[in-house]
């Protein structure tokens, strides 16, 4: 189910194998084809991890080909919503591509930066982060059992997830919304 | 009959546009000799902007130099006449010697942008020395070298993805006595291609507005985010650069065609937007970043 991407080797593979900096737009939009190309092939629901890890720079016209153009298309796509995707690996300057990019499109995805923290990058009102910051404790959670941990209805717990879980942020399985982190 | 352009003895952003003056009466097939022989300075913007006067000529140009041997041997460490013999015809002394900037505070000599690849090349080499003198004699933060790097990366593909044809970009670190007293480092990026105006035009389904011509084009570029390209993520790389010159209170100005647009900072008395300027081709970007001084 979980499949990683190490974004710096497919930059090497499918561009230059001298590039070490994910720059200029059609750099990025190599390295997202490979990318759109490896998901592709995964059984759903998938999760991807695209680790940044090994890249230098990191520049905002890459990043809205790689980051916000892949996250565009993926929730956009009727399928999509079984595609999950984290990043990994990220240092700061990393961080304000990612950023803008999510921003522009409104979109929001969780990030672990290259210290190992977690958060979510993007558009994400304060409720919904709460609420996503639980499942993530959790590992796993149902609106009810989280209502008490919230101190909110489930009925108002099971529209925050639902809404997360179509923006790609927690997975929905049989046995409830699962954190993407808990399945690394 | 030739026409002889006089380059002014100090050449940066404001004087390039006396240069203009000289140029805007002239039809593109008139011969030119652009005469540096008295200019004893010359910013990045002022060495890749001359560039940029051959391009705009239908006539080959012809160039003198500087007469000053020490200016003559900055141009030629600058990399300004490895570019300036393949554009211009050559009159006078051309020095000789290595391109290497070596121990100079050129940080990247004057480089050809015209792809993508280019862009790869220009921040790779610009990495290593723009963390020694942003770090060192600037004493910005050391995330900034990448964020610099960023810009740098940004700026260079406009001209890969509008203007058409390829342009030139170099960046260097000095004393800016005039207005700072202060070190700054420079980033010049200039072109000859179709200017922000024509790029916006290109737009499917463009249609012109009420007020429309190059001031309003730039502003549309740098404050509004506008693209020709109509896709979600496009018009973020200046939006970028933008935050990048305001952290570090910086100064970034664009000219394109009639008119030029600033980001101005406190130490600079630049108008945020000059219009009705002499045309003149393409593009010209120029980021100046200060040395910081609280840090001290």
């Amino acid at each position: 189910m979980t499949h990683h991407i190490d974004v710096g080797s497919v930059l090497k593979r499918t561009v230059c194998d001298l590039y070490s900096n994910l720059v200029t737009r059609p750099t990025g939009a190599a390295v997202r084809r490979e990318i759109e190309h490896v998901v592709s092939g995964l059984d759903v629901p998938s999760l991807t991890v695209i680790d940044f890890s090994q890249v230098g720079l990191l520049d905002f016209s890459c990043a809205d080909e790689v980051i916000g153009k892949l996250l565009h298309a993926a929730r956009r796509r009727a399928e999509g919503i079984e595609c999950y995707f984290l990043v990994r690996g990220v240092r700061d300057h990393h961080l304000e591509a990612i950023e803008a990019v999510m921003e522009r499109y409104g979109l929001a995805v969780i990030v672990e930066s290259h210290e190992g923290t977690w958060h979510v990058v993007g558009a994400l009102d304060e409720g919904m982060r709460r609420t996503l910051e639980v499942v993530r404790a959790r590992g796993c959670a149902e609106p009810e059992a989280l209502a008490a941990d919230l101190a909110e209805p489930a009925d108002v717990l099971q529209a925050s997830l639902d809404r997360l879980w179509r923006r790609g942020l927690v997975m929905r399985l049989a046995t409830g919304y699962v954190s993407l982190q808990s399945l690394l | 009959m030739t026409t002889v352009i006089s380059v002014p003895p100090s050449l940066d952003d404001e004087t390039f546009e006396q240069v203009i003056e000289q140029l805007a009466p002239l039809p593109a097939e008139q011969k030119i000799l652009v005469d540096a022989r008295h200019t004893r300075w010359a910013s990045p913007f002022g060495l890749t902007a001359l560039l940029t006067v051959a391009q705009t000529r239908a006539e080959r140009a012809a160039f003198a130099g500087p007469e000053t041997d020490d200016t003559a041997s900055y141009w030629q460490r600058a990399g300004f006449y490895r570019h300036a013999e393949e554009l211009f015809e050559m009159h006078g002394h051309v020095p000789r010697g290595r391109n290497d900037p070596g121990e100079s505070n050129v940080l990247l000599e004057i480089t050809p942008v015209a792809k993508s690849d280019d862009v790869h090349d220009v921040v790779d080499r610009i990495q290593t020395r723009a963390q020694a003198i942003l770090v060192h004699e600037l004493n910005l933060d050391p995330q900034s070298t990448m964020r610099f790097a960023m810009t740098l990366s940004e700026v260079c593909q406009n001209i890969v993805e509008h203007a058409g044809r390829g342009g030139w970009v170099a960046v260097q670190s000095y004393r800016y006595r005039q207005r700072l007293g202060r070190r700054v480092v420079v980033i010049a990026v200039c072109d000859a291609g179709v200017g922000f105006r024509t790029s916006l035009e290109s737009t499917p389904a463009w249609k012109p507005k009420d007020r429309w011509d190059d001031a309003m084009a730039l502003e549309d570029a740098l404050i509004r985010g506008v693209s020709r390209f109509r896709e979600t993520g496009r018009g973020q790389g200046l939006a970028g650069v933008r935050r990048y010159v305001g952290r570090w209170d910086g100064k970034l100005s664009i000219r394109s065609g009639t008119a030029r647009i600033a980001i101005v900072p406190s130490w600079d008395d630049a108008v945020p937007l000059a219009e009705h300027l002499p045309p003149f081709p393409g593009a010209q970007v120029q980021i100046t970043i200060p040395e910081r001084l609280e840090q001290r």
